[in-house]
């Protein structure tokens, strides 16, 4: 069966025709060309699929398509780009939080979705905050840090722009913050 | 006036860390092509049986299929070392999980609807799935016709056996080593089997185009030995294979030599101008790509009171699994560095590859060395402890050092473990321990501290070389050529380091691309912690290459000796005279002389290396002057938390110290360091693939499979050592596999300090070690 869906995708309303049994995950890769979110296991086990659906993190090979209609979704590609990183990104940069990068994407969207709800987490709140994101090459220890730092420099920079980071602002919003 | 730019030892950012984060980095998977099929497996349902038969006509039939496959279209034997692999099974299904037929379909659902139709009789053989019953006379073969096999000269098949590799250490005299010793001590070990699982599953795309080329693309570690094996095997022309590898998403191994790939190619024969595209599910990457064989072994060694080893008999036993082409060097790499870190003058291994109708076993991570010194670092300890020494000060009598032989009898220089040992040692606040730790009533949770030494060399045959291409751009922006694959290791970083530093350029102005076999410079694989060692040397000479081309250029263009000009930091200048400098750019394509006339054309320097003297081991001794590359030396120390009641260890630290000649980059060698350090602890306290009694693989997803995460990670100190490498560039060698070996092992010895139980079995879980508890 096929459903028409209307979904926010990094800031961009995107009308779509989806069977039932499609997954958000093959949606935005298959359907929208966003491979950021990556497919590790397909059962919600490794966290390289996160994204975040009205700001909260979610494994999207467990979450249908059409289960998204209305909502506001953010990929790693609605975050920021090589002229405008994301606080979170620069961090995993300036660390060295990563090294094959395949579970990058989702580590980076697991750990936007905390500084949104908890902008000074405790590095205990940053482990539990990841612990769903499984990594084989690094050893976490610098993505720990890389998520404490962002943290800081969020803090430092006073309130973050929470529109853009929950995917609320419209287009036009989101450029102007990635600005500041 | 330009500043000599220093690039070695320095912390740049890594190269692809842009790409990364952004999601901008494309894996073999996020590739899509036009007409494009989507390929679905079928999968043996037993360990050991005959395909009575095997009818695909229903699944032709449906509509969407473009292409179905069995083992008899396609019965061509491939493997590495050992050719006794068919991408189908051909007459036979060796494990549970064997491809049986292949489906290309239109999309993925079409596909496997498809597998549905296949219909597939067995008649059911008994399998062999006990590793020590398949070496006894009369067991059933896996391989009755191993005798048929091609393989390397390296390798010791045992015709009309399950022994596929016989690998031999015969130094000096054994008898004589034990009948001096005061005290023998002899022990069992056992490691189970292990997956890998990166977090990028095995992905490629395979196409057969009109003119009768194929081409891959691949999450593949070996893009140059996956076109060798195919070219070998199906009697092509290499010029008619390409072989494309974009960013791996972590290999460990996992993805060296020709994988899943092999089925891709009878699939995109038959669907001619349709790329064909396979992505292993999370439980195909568990049971049906490389996995880490079991191993079981036994260790006897003999040692005087004062500490000093006499002699060492080694037996391993290797559960090789249905197919061996790989894993037979997996049990030659053990053998030949069975003396670990200890200068032992008398020594007999026998190290046996058996086939079993288990998963295929293959290289993973310092292959051979994690299971072989999982035995060895215990043994130490348990020597140690047995002569009422300190294992650190039991060490230190027996280390290889200046002058000593190791397994093969090669005398060794710039042995940089004592100082590793000392490091760690001094790092994890190590205090004398004289026995075993004792429970005192009423106490909960302990702690305690363990060591573990380690030595790997790369297990790769003689002739592995590495090359590099030094382009120049109009703008003076630099193309780096190489085929050495970027997994997370940080290669390109590194890579491109060192291409910066020989020629004068900025780092950020270097690029490298993913591999193509058709336009890159050869690579032989990116295994054995060999590409900064090898690869390195490659770039380095092409860069001194290039850049002597454009001191050349220099010359003409300013008028003076061809050595009164350096390049650096991107500019080419007279030296001494900081008025004449003309970036790169002005020379890189040639120079403009005052006349207008041009000089020398665009630059482009190449560079080659081949690790030389490497003399192949005897059949009979394993003993060379040299067998192998080089030996890279580290030593862990650990300190853990035993939870009493629920035999739970936790790792609180970790120190770690690695000889690595020269750090390149102390930043991604450090990340490298922690990376591996937890593998190893996720080795050590989680991981074994369980089979049933049919030889199904019970635990094939991370649910039922534990791997670390975030929640388990200790704190790490790591430090380097710096003992150079004579042929390594800058005097680096390898660490990137070295560095998960002793994790297991401290841990096991950090045990037995805090509780006096040794748990020979990986993994330590909290269920084995409260068995073990319990038996005290």
């Amino acid at each position: 069966m096929l459903h028409n869906i209307r979904v926010r995708v990094n800031g961009e309303w995107v009308e779509a025709c989806v069977p039932s049994h499609r997954r958000l995950l093959d949606f935005l890769r298959e359907d929208l060309d966003l491979i950021g979110a990556k497919e590790g296991c397909g059962g919600g086990e490794c966290g390289a699929c996160t994204v975040l659906v009205n700001g909260e993190p979610i494994n999207s090979c467990l979450v249908l398509a059409v289960e998204a209609d209305g909502a506001e979704v953010l990929t790693v590609e609605g975050l920021g780009d090589a002229k405008d990183l994301d606080p979170v990104q620069e961090a995993f940069v300036q660390n060295s939080a990563l090294q094959c990068g395949y579970c990058i994407p989702g580590m980076v969207m697991s750990a936007k979705a905390l500084l949104i709800r908890n902008p000074n987490p405790t590095r205990d709140e940053v482990v539990e905050a990841i612990s769903g994101n499984l990594c084989r090459c690094t050893g976490y220890a610098r993505i720990v840090d890389a998520i404490m730092q962002a943290a800081q420099a969020a803090d430092a920079a006073g309130p973050a722009p929470a529109g853009r980071a929950a995917g609320h602002a419209p287009a036009a919003e989101v450029s102007r913050a990635g600005g500041e | 006036m330009a500043e000599k730019t220093t690039y070695i030892g320095t912390a740049v950012v890594r190269s692809d860390a842009l790409e990364k984060v952004t999601g901008a980095a494309r894996y073999a998977g996020d590739l899509k092509f036009d007409r494009m099929l989507y390929v679905k497996l079928l999968r043996g349902k037993y360990a050991h049986a005959r395909l009575v038969r095997v009818d695909a006509s229903k699944a032709r039939k449906l509509p969407g299929v473009k292409a179905v496959v069995t083992g008899t279209d396609f019965p061509y034997r491939m493997g590495l070392y050992l050719v006794d692999r068919t991408p189908y099974a051909v007459e036979k299904v060796r494990y549970y999980g064997e491809p049986v037929a292949g489906v290309a379909a239109v999309s993925p659902e079409v596909a496997e609807e498809a597998l549905g139709l296949i219909e597939v009789e067995y008649e059911e053989l008994p399998p062999v799935l006990d590793l020590l019953e398949a070496i006894k006379p009369g067991s059933p073969l896996v391989h009755p016709e191993l005798h048929e096999y091609e393989h390397v000269p390296a390798i010791f098949p045992v015709p009309h056996t399950n022994i596929s590799n016989h690998f031999k250490i015969r130094k000096g005299d054994v008898e004589k080593g034990f009948a001096e010793a005061d005290l023998i001590v002899e022990d069992t070990y056992y490691v189970p089997h292990i997956q890998h699982s990166p977090l990028e599953p095995h992905a490629a795309v395979a196409l057969y185009d009109r003119e009768g080329k194929l081409t891959i693309w691949a999450s593949s570690q070996s893009p140059f030995a996956m076109r060798k094996i195919l070219s070998q095997s199906l009697r092509w022309p290499m010029n008619r294979i390409r072989v494309i590898g974009p960013y791996v998403g972590g290999g460990f191994g996992g993805k060296a030599g020709l994988n899943v790939e092999a089925t891709l190619v009878p699939l995109a024969m038959k669907a001619v101008g349709h790329p064909v595209k396979l992505v292993c599910t999370r439980e195909e990457e568990f049971r049906d790509t490389f996995v880490r064989q079991g191993m079981w072994c036994r260790l006897k060694t003999g040692v005087k009171r004062n500490g000093r080893i006499t002699a060492q008999e080694f037996e391993m036993y290797w559960d090789g699994g249905a197919y061996t082409e790989y894993g037979v060097n997996v049990t030659r790499a053990a053998g030949y560095s069975s003396a670990g870190v200890y200068d032992i003058p008398n020594m007999k291994t026998d190290s046996y590859c058996v086939y079993t109708n288990k998963p295929v076993g293959g290289p993973l991570r310092g292959f051979g060395h994690g299971e072989n010194h999982w035995a060895i670092e215990q043994h130490m300890d348990q020597i140690a402890h047995r002569l009422g020494m300190d294992p650190v000060e039991f060490r230190m009598i027996n280390l290889q050092r200046e002058g000593s032989t190791n397994a093969t009898g090669q005398v060794l220089h710039n042995v940089g473990i004592g100082k590793c040992l000392e490091e760690a040692a001094r790092l994890i606040g190590w205090t004398k321990v004289t026995g075993p730790g004792k429970i005192e009533p009423g106490v909960k949770k302990v702690r305690a501290k363990g060591i573990a030494c380690m030595t790997k060399a790369p297990a790769m045959p003689n002739d592995a070389a590495s090359t590099a291409i030094v382009k120049l751009n109009d703008d003076g922006t630099v193309v780096l050529n190489i085929s050495a694959q970027e997994l997370g290791q940080g290669a390109f970083t590194v890579l491109s380091q060192i291409c910066a530093e020989e020629l004068g350029v900025r780092y950020e102005d270097i690029r490298i691309y993913p591999v193509d076999t058709d336009h890159g410079a050869y690579e032989w694989q990116t295994v054995a912690s060999r590409i900064t060692y090898s690869c390195g040397r490659a770039v380095m000479e092409a860069a001194r290459d290039a850049k002597r081309q454009l001191c050349d250029h220099a010359s003409r263009y300013f008028g003076v000796p061809a050595g009164d000009v350096d390049v650096a930091d991107g500019r080419v200048f007279v030296k001494g005279d900081p008025s004449r400098r003309v970036p790169v750019a002005t020379l890189a394509l040639g120079a403009t002389l005052p006349d207008f006339s041009g000089y020398g054309g665009p630059i482009v320097g190449r560079g080659k290396f081949i690790p030389e003297g490497i003399v192949a081991m005897d059949a009979e001794t394993g003993q060379s002057p040299k067998p192998v590359a080089n030996w890279t030396y580290g030593a862990q120390a650990v300190e853990i938390e035993l939870d009493l009641e629920l035999g739970k260890i936790e790792v609180k630290k970790v120190a770690a110290v690695y000889d690595a000649g020269r750090v390149i980059n102390p930043v991604t060698a450090a990340a490298q360091v922690e990376g591996g350090v937890v593998q190893g602890l996720s080795i050590g306290l989680f991981e074994e693939m369980k089979f049933d009694e049919r030889g199904r693989l019970l635990n094939p997803s991370y649910v039922d499979y534990k791997i670390a995460t975030a929640a388990e990670i200790p704190e790490m100190l790591v430090s380097f050592v710096e003992v150079p490498q004579e042929d390594g560039p800058y005097g680096a060698r390898g660490i990137g596999e070295h560095v998960m070996v002793p994790t297991p092992p401290a841990i096991a010895n950090a045990l037995f300090h805090a509780a006096g139980v040794r748990v020979k079995r990986l993994p330590m879980t909290s269920e084995s070690v409260r068995w073990a508890l319990k038996q005290e």
